[in-house]
């Protein structure tokens, strides 16, 4: 016992190691817990999600399949004066219901709902997942959302690591004034222009259309910025080795300096991904019709529906989680490092 | 595995590498043309053709809307008016009873972000330093709890509003362990101070691990040698606190703070999802506003949106200036070290 309470380093206990303890555990809790509720309720029935207190784990009414009815009748336990037994529910009035015994279907026996309980058992309601892609676009939602990450980060990489290779590796007039233009772009906030940016973007034709959503959130002056500091950091005379074997400037950036970038590629990829995925603001004023709904602007759009259905909205919920958890699970080392070494985001 | 990376690395790759042969002759000619810098201002071409057209230009359009007025969308539609549109944000008969300004929605939501920033950024900023200081401990596992904490700040706004919509319903799993534990079960987002208070709760929870983590590294960037000679000592741990650790990690949390009042005055995103502005007008925040005006309400006002994002703009730019201000600073003391 006395081992377990000693700290590493032999020293004695104090009370920020109970603050510690306290606050990872409720810190794992409350950063895990809602997410982890949310996808134990997606998998509830309507009836399920409809229950006051919540169960933790989904659970699903049992049924029988009872001779002289077409459809399964739900099962409950009744227990009353004649003791308690397991009857199937035929239908109900008020608060009697009429109920027959699976074993005896001919007999039909009345029963007060308050002494009869629902038999149940964890069950997974799987078609919550299903009803989104057959009842509503969310297909096209989602194959939208794909297009606009792939294509947004795409074109970030090349744009930007060509920018970068321009901004490290040559000296041109101008070149600090081009830094400065840059940095200051990443001083406005989408937020601040959004009414000419939407007139822009209308004027050449780019509402309700994905390149629209795509094209003005490509330049992001930190993926630049990033680049540029790693570029800065190959030498010059690798690039000059390749000028004296007759290599074209296309060719240094394309066989030298972009492989060389990897690391920071890789990151500002994994970001763009993150960030194009989740973006939210911009896509909601481009896209006014259902067919071009990016997932993000779809599930927001089902949630301010007057008559939401919460296991549908909770299921799709969980879908567009699952690419960003998939960041999380494998590549979010990369993604702190590059946080903690840039202040990125 | 290795075999598999490198494959499906190739299958990528290889069409990408076929076009940049193929862009290799016409470009080769350019070069000669154009010499080293032609050069340069080709790859810079992609970048700042886009930044210009969706960036630069609408920094300046914005300008020319928000001093025009009318419901059409092209500068060339619109009539002049110059300030009028400033003038109806800011005129008020008493500027202590909204109901009495011209946009008395602006003034609201004006208010409302105000105080948004000074609560959010401050609860954030010492939780986020909590958070920080307890993982810089000699803990087991640093980089599991690290991540644990990093985990919200990946989900997208609209799938963490919504996942605290569904814990805040009123029927929801919050106010069933309230219930549970014989507390009165709280109507979180239709009642107007708990709505509020559930906007700061869940944008912080949203970005706690963003803000620790750019702590963490300032904490972690403070040389052991300090807090090993303070032990030798024996300094008390509070003393070692106020005297080593917090001094040194303030240019960091300058910085932190500012960036964090930054997102805070942009709020939009998780708010919307959450609470849509309400109940009535009790969480409608700036960007919200400008959004409704220019964008989502019958009648469209795209001067009007224009002008109150410039006044966000001001504020933003006048934040970020500092921002900038302190990291250099920052930098440059880093150097001299």
């Amino acid at each position: 016992m006395t081992f377990l309470l000693k700290r590493r380093g032999g020293k004695g206990w104090h009370w920020t190691d109970i603050v510690t303890f306290l606050w990872l555990g409720a810190g794992l809790m409350v950063m895990f817990g809602p997410a982890v509720w949310l996808v134990l309720s997606s998998f509830k029935s309507p009836a399920g999600l409809a229950e006051f207190p919540p169960t933790l784990l989904p659970y699903q009414a049992q049924t029988a399949v009872v001779e002289g009815h077409d459809n399964p009748l739900p099962l409950f336990v009744v227990t009353d004066a004649a003791g308690s037994r397991t009857l199937a529910e035929v239908r109900r009035v008020g608060t009697v219901a009429q109920m027959v015994d699976p074993a005896n279907p001919a007999e039909i026996v009345r029963v007060n709902i308050a002494d009869r309980e629902p038999v149940r058992s964890i069950g997974f309601a799987w078609e919550n997942y299903l009803g989104p892609f057959e009842r509503f676009d969310f297909l096209r939602f989602t194959m939208n959302s794909v297009f606009v990450t792939v294509t947004a980060t795409l074109i970030t990489l090349l744009s930007s690591s060509m920018a970068a290779f321009a901004l490290s590796k040559y000296e041109f007039r101008g070149r600090s004034a081009v830094v400065v233009l840059i940095l200051a772009t990443l001083m406005i906030p989408l937020s601040v222009i959004l009414v000419p940016l939407y007139s822009i973007v209308s004027a050449v034709g780019l509402m309700n259309t994905l390149w629209g959503v795509i094209l003005p959130t490509v330049a992001t002056p930190t993926g630049v910025f990033l680049l540029r500091q790693y570029m800065l950091t190959i030498p010059d005379e690798l690039l000059e080795a390749a000028r004296m074997d007759h290599a074209s400037e296309w060719q240094i950036y394309w066989r030298i300096v972009l492989p060389l970038s990897a690391p920071a590629l890789a990151v500002l990829a994994i970001f763009s991904v993150v960030w194009r995925w989740n973006d939210f603001l911009w896509p909601l004023i481009v896209l006014s019709r259902p067919e071009v709904y990016t997932l993000q602007v779809g599930l927001n759009a089902y949630a301010g529906e007057l008559n939401v259905q919460w296991n549908y909205l909770l299921a799709m919920t969980v879908i567009t989680m699952i690419p960003v958890v998939l960041v999380f699970v494998f590549l979010q080392r990369f993604i702190t490092a590059g946080i903690a070494g840039t202040g990125l985001k | 595995m290795a075999g598999l990376k490198t494959m499906a690395g190739a299958v990528v790759t290889a069409p990408l590498g076929w076009l940049a042969r193929l862009l290799d002759p016409p470009l080769r000619l350019w070069q000669r043309v154009a010499g080293q810098n032609g050069m340069a201002a080709f790859f810079l071409a992609p970048t700042m053709a886009i930044f210009s057209i969706f960036v630069l230009l609408p920094l300046v359009l914005n300008i020319a809307y928000s001093m025009t007025s009318g419901p059409a969308l092209f500068l060339t539609e619109r009539s002049f008016v110059g300030g009028a549109q400033y003038a109806r944000l800011l005129s008020c008969e008493n500027h202590f009873d909204f109901s009495t300004c011209v946009e008395d929605q602006f003034w609201t939501a004006l208010r409302n972000t105000a105080l948004f920033t000074v609560l959010q950024v401050a609860a954030l900023i010492v939780a986020a330093t909590v958070t920080a200081l307890i993982l810089d401990r000699d803990l087991r596992a640093r980089s599991f709890w690290r991540a644990a904490f990093f985990f919200p700040v990946l989900l997208s706004p609209v799938v963490v509003g919504l996942i605290w919509r569904w814990i805040l319903d009123r029927d929801g799993v919050l106010n069933a362990g309230l219930d549970a534990v014989g507390l009165t079960p709280v109507n979180w987002l239709l009642e107007r101070d708990w709505a509020f208070l559930s906007v700061i709760g869940v944008t912080i929870w949203a970005h706690l691990g963003f803000f620790a983590l750019i702590l963490l590294a300032g904490l972690q960037a403070i040389p052991r040698d300090l807090y090993e000679a303070a032990e030798m000592d024996g300094t008390p741990r509070a003393r070692v606190f106020w005297r080593i650790t917090l001094p040194l990690l303030m240019p960091n949390m300058l910085v932190v703070i500012v960036l964090a009042l930054i997102r805070a005055v942009q709020v939009f995103d998780e708010a919307f999802v959450l609470t849509g502005g309400g109940p009535g007008t009790a969480t409608l925040f700036l960007t919200q506003y400008i959004y409704e005006v220019g964008f989502a309400s019958l009648l469209k006002n795209p001067g009007l949106a224009a002008a109150a994002s410039i006044l966000m703009g001001g504020v933003l730019i006048v934040l970020t200036l500092v921002q900038l201000g302190l990291a250099r600073r920052n930098e440059r003391r880093s150097k001299l070290k």
